[in-house]
């Protein structure tokens, strides 16, 4: 008799199979990259050194209380305003002289900023302020500044400047970078993003 | 009568699905190696305010997690409601911040040790405190860059 050929085995559903694992990883990856707002923390300096002594209209106080409320200058604003507010702060150029500001386009008050590299924004909370609303002052905070040095970029180099930002962080443009950081280094002299966050009281 | 007959009466014949299998395995492959498993299992209650003004994380691996937030419900029993922080799998003090951030520290390539980025994730009902105390704690780790991480859109919605 003659000897029998062991049976293929049968790998129709092989397929099936591996759609099946396929399917469970399609459903379980995440290709997500997180994203949010960059800031840097000021270094603890041991010795206490006296701080600058800064203008009063130089500084501009944004408070954040527990109970969520706006105080802009010990005034209440809302949130929507905050925006405008803070870009009039900081273009504003009241300086004259040496403090003067040549590109600011502010209606020069004497009662706000002389020019926006002297100009603090101190943003300040409570201990109870919910994180979510003071994210939500710190990004319009950080809009202020996008706005503002987006004009000086499109000024001088018919670009935004948050367009430059991103050219400069990714790996594959073709551009000068060099050139490209140089005029980034500009902007940023031109609006310093001095934000500064306290410490809450209690 | 031919030995060689003519099988079938022509007729386009199947088409060959052996080769299926290797195609999805491929595909498979692939998708198990861009697969990045969470290597944290959330324990915080974990909802990011929203911004826009964004920036992106990239090079994952420069990058140390400190969730913040209220417990999960089903750890709200044994740990209640109040905030608290979670570094790698466990809640933590604010005390081990400095000891957690070391510890990362070490653990990447010495070139790389200054470019760490310390990425916040904290949910968007916890109390400034708490992040505040971190933020403090990382001074003194000397870990200054932060990253308050974000979920993309309008800021307003934090306010609802």
């Amino acid at each position: 008799m003659a000897k029998r050929a062991a049976p293929e085995v049968n790998a129709g559903s092989m397929a099936d199979i591996a759609f099946l694992l396929l399917i469970f990883f399609l459903v379980t990856t995440t290709i997500e990259t997180d994203s949010g707002i960059t800031r840097k923390l000021p270094p603890i300096d041991d010795e206490q050194e006296e701080p600058p002594i800064l203008k009063e209209r130089n500084i501009f106080v944004v408070l954040v209380n527990s109970n969520g409320d706006l105080l802009v200058e010990d005034e209440i604003m809302e949130f929507k305003n905050l925006r405008q507010a803070t870009i009039d702060f900081l273009d504003n150029g009241g300086g004259l002289g040496d403090e003067a500001c040549d590109y600011c386009q502010g209606p020069r008050l004497t009662s706000s900023s002389d020019n926006p590299v002297k100009a603090v924004v101190s943003l300040q909370n409570d201990r109870k302020t919910q994180y979510g609303r003071y994210i939500a002052v710190q990004n319009e905070l950080v809009a202020a500044y996008n706005v503002l040095r987006d004009r000086e970029a499109n000024r001088l180099y018919n670009i935004d400047f948050t367009e430059m930002e991103d050219d400069y962080n990714d790996p594959e443009f073709q551009g000068d970078k060099d050139k490209l950081k140089e005029r980034i280094g500009v902007i940023k002299e031109l609006f310093p993003q001095k934000l500064s966050e306290a410490e809450p009281k209690r | 009568m031919s030995k060689f007959k003519k099988k079938g009466e022509g007729g386009t014949p199947a088409i060959s699905t052996a080769s299926l299998p290797d195609i999805v395995f491929m595909l498979l492959f692939f998708f198990m190696v861009v697969t990045v498993m969470r290597d944290n299992s959330l324990k915080v209650q974990n909802i990011l305010p929203f911004a826009d003004q964004v920036e992106k994380l990239d090079k994952k691996n420069l990058i140390m997690y400190i969730y913040a937030g209220k417990p999960s419900p089903r750890y709200q029993e044994t740990f209640g409601t109040e905030a608290r922080i979670q570094l790698n799998d466990k809640y933590a003090s604010i005390s081990d911040v400095q000891q957690f951030i070391k510890e990362e520290r070490l653990s990447k390539r010495e070139e790389l040790r200054d470019k760490l980025t310390t990425a916040l994730k904290v949910d968007k009902e916890t109390n400034m405190g708490l992040v505040s105390d971190i933020k403090q704690e990382l001074r003194k780790a000397e870990a200054l860059k932060i990253n308050y991480t974000t979920k993309q859109g309008e800021a307003s919605l934090n306010l609802e």
